[in-house]
């Protein structure tokens, strides 16, 4: 079994599904020639052509909205917007269009569409390359959003989003693109969408994450463990529709929980976990739910981004406010 | 310079910037043109095309633009009575849209603005599903399967956003070798936003098969055309794109079609896209919701009556022969009577179960979201119908 980084799996999931079925094409911004700014296409063109590997001007509201047309036709269409910055100019043709067509004409039209970016900081890029989208998308009715925390994961996701009827927001951990390798067999299976992933088991403390702060996250839970604290580690990965049930089983067995998220804190997806678990597993609960997100600051420039995105210092000190509450 | 909204934009001359004749030279002229068949008294400029002198096609084309007309003055007679909600009406315009439905092929695409009922006619949608969308009711855009609407877009509010999908839709009967067109329509305000230029600057770098469709019917609400751009004309946003961009009279049908035909011909046989401004005059206010006494020219729109489409071109048939008094009063009754039954058929339509807004989220209802949708069906109806 090969072993690859993230940004190979994602490579490696389009490659594999294109050759799968003819219908799927991949479009972007110097997606062709050159492979990606990432190289996330590396050697799509020279196999599938220019046909299916659509270099596209530079235009991202146009790359939406063809995603769109293509897609309303039975194109499954997979375009790339470079960094998580550069996708808000596609939000109006995804949240008025592409979650919506369906539900419009009744199921006449649909969008099987995936919207891959790079999300997340860390990479030291320069401004408006180092955002956290996914709260932005997951609010809209009638989406997915996807965010892959290893190369596994990535693949299995990738082709999920691909092979889904609807509309897919795949935000890749930019600074886990070349991170670490994990074997990847391209056996063409696709993992569940709608369903949290129980990383690891444990019985004293629930870590909930997704996408980059995900290796973070199984840090923590390392360094615990060597406290002689067990933590349940889970990996939210489609945080539209969220898979509440299994965070509430989880938080049922441990009464402690405490959710890293990249993205700003207020209102961010983490607070929507906490809601569910105030509604739902207030009874279950030793101490309070934590959040360690991002600031409500812009995204800083690369100087500073490490005093934004939260680290293991960050979730360690939240742990330890819950154990101090409510020792174990 | 204070211009009033019907006048003529100032033309766009064009100087180098640097006077040096040896160092600057002429590498590119462009040209505008406009056709026009029929004078506003139906007289005829030009000889017409052949379908003009077809006496069917003639009398097919004025009846769906006479039952077009009919159909919205029942729509607005509706939203004044409280039976409908805001609606948007094509008086006026009627012409670009049976234009569009005589000139589109079955298995073509339309992707609308939200003025051309009657392309949408001409393509199998109900009056009733019109009554139904501007009603409230998501199944107004559910068009009936086995007419070339089953394929089309839906009405589109959001200015301009629907067109770029023109370019999707089109690279993906081009990547099948499909000899198929695209066309996609929008407002002379569309034209100031960037999904409008998104597509026209992109739509040549792939040859793609589609026709843009810029009805300018002189305001965006309240803004007149000229208050848009200092263009000279809509249509060279075309040429800026690489495309071919022309005007037509959008009051004369004959001219309309021809251009539309031609353009889509074009796109056919492989030669890429267009853009064709038709100009036209928005009779009535924006929608219902609107009032264009705040801002436009009662004179104006008196005017603008004379160019009327639909007595332009009756007065074309009657000349041809064509068409005479005892056809007008009976294709009145009938389309009268269509409109009416329409509108029974829609204010007889029970509301959708509340939970079906749940229906078409998606292909198949995540599990998240049952518990919700479970909520709303046992609650059940909530509030007034219409």
């Amino acid at each position: 079994m090969p072993n690859i980084t993230l940004i190979e799996a994602v490579n490696l999931a389009m490659a594999s599904e294109m050759r799968r079925d003819p219908d799927v094409v991949v479009l972007g911004e110097d997606i062709g020639r050159n492979g990606g700014v990432f190289r996330a296409t590396l050697g799509l063109l020279d196999e599938f052509g220019e046909g299916r590997v659509i270099d596209t001007p530079l235009a991202e509201t146009l790359v939406a909205a063809m995603a769109i047309g293509l897609s309303t036709q039975g194109i499954k269409a997979v375009a790339e917007i470079q960094f998580s910055g550069f996708l808000y100019p596609c939000v109006d043709q995804v949240v008025n269009h592409a979650a919506r067509y369906r539900n419009r004409t009744r199921g006449r039209l649909s969008c099987p569409l995936v919207i891959r970016a790079p999300n997340s900081g860390g990479i030291h890029a320069p401004e408006h390359h180092s955002e956290s989208l996914e709260t932005t998308f997951a609010q809209m009715p009638g989406l997915r959003v996807v965010c892959p925390s290893s190369p596994a994961r990535a693949y299995g996701l990738l082709l999920a989003a691909i092979r889904d009827p609807d509309p897919v927001i795949f935000l890749e951990p930019t600074r886990l693109y070349r991170l670490f390798k994990q074997p990847v067999e391209d056996d063409g299976e696709a993992l569940p969408l709608d369903s949290c992933f129980i990383d690891r088991e444990g019985s004293d403390l629930t870590l909930v994450s997704w996408g980059a702060m995900m290796h973070d996250t199984r840090l923590v839970a390392d360094q615990l463990a060597e406290e002689g604290i067990s933590a349940e580690v889970i990996d939210i990965a489609t945080l539209k529709p969220l898979d509440i049930d299994t965070i509430l089983d989880s938080v049922a067995k441990t009464g402690r929980c405490v959710i890293v998220s990249e993205s700003p804190r207020a209102g961010g997806w983490a607070s929507e976990v906490a809601a569910n678990l105030a509604e739902h597993g207030l009874l279950s609960l030793f101490a309070p739910v934590m959040r360690v997100a991002g600031y409500d600051t812009v995204m800083p420039l690369a100087q500073l981004e490490r005093s934004y995105i939260p680290d293991t210092d960050r979730i360690l000190r939240e742990v330890r406010k819950l154990f101090e509450m409510a020792p174990k | 310079m204070v211009r009033g909204p019907g006048c003529a934009r100032t033309p766009n001359a064009v100087k180098p910037l640097n006077h040096d004749s040896k160092a600057t030279t002429r590498i590119a002229t462009y040209e505008i043109f406009r056709t026009q068949y029929l004078n506003p008294d139906g007289s005829l400029i030009a000889d017409p095309p052949a379908f003009a002198k077809d006496r069917e096609q003639a009398r097919a084309m004025y009846a769906l633009m006479l039952r077009t007309r009919l159909f919205d003055k029942k729509a607005v007679a509706l939203q004044r009575t409280g039976q409908l909600g805001t609606y948007a009406a094509v008086l006026g315009q009627e012409a670009i849209g049976v234009a569009i439905g005589h000139t589109l092929a079955d298995d073509d695409v339309f992707i609308p603005g939200y003025r051309e009922y009657a392309a949408q006619f001409a393509r199998g949608v109900p009056m009733r599903s019109i009554l139904q969308y501007w009603g409230g009711d998501e199944r107004g855009m559910d068009y009936p399967a086995g007419t070339p609407a089953h394929h089309d877009f839906p009405l589109s509010v959001p200015i301009a956003t629907q067109v770029p999908h023109a370019i999707g839709v089109a690279y993906a009967m081009k990547l099948r070798g499909e000899k198929r067109v695209v066309l996609a329509s929008c407002g002379d305000g569309a034209t100031s936003k960037g999904d409008f230029y998104e597509a026209v600057s992109s739509a040549k770098v792939w040859n793609l098969p589609i026709v843009f469709l810029i009805s300018n019917n002189g305001w965006a609400i309240s803004m007149p055309s000229h208050r848009q751009t200092g263009a000279q004309t809509f249509a060279q946003k075309g040429l800026a794109g690489g495309i071919n961009g022309e005007q037509v009279d959008g009051n004369d049908v004959i001219a309309t079609r021809a251009v539309l035909s031609a353009a889509i011909e074009r796109a056919r046989s492989g030669e890429g896209p267009s853009l064709v401004e038709a100009l036209t005059y928005r009779l009535h206010d924006h929608t219902t919701a609107d009032d264009a006494r705040r801002y436009r020219p009662e004179a104006e729109v008196t005017a603008a009556w004379e160019r009327c489409p639909v007595k332009r071109f009756k007065a074309y048939i009657e000349a041809q022969g064509f068409w005479n008094q005892a056809d007008e009063d009976a294709l009145i009754a009938e389309g009268t009577a269509a409109a009416e039954a329409a509108s029974q058929e829609f204010l007889k339509l029970k509301p959708a179960a509340p939970e079906s807004m749940f229906d078409h989220l998606y292909a198949t209802l995540p599990k998240a979201l049952e518990w919700q949708r479970d909520e709303v069906a046992a609650r059940g109806p909530v509030g007034g119908h219409h």
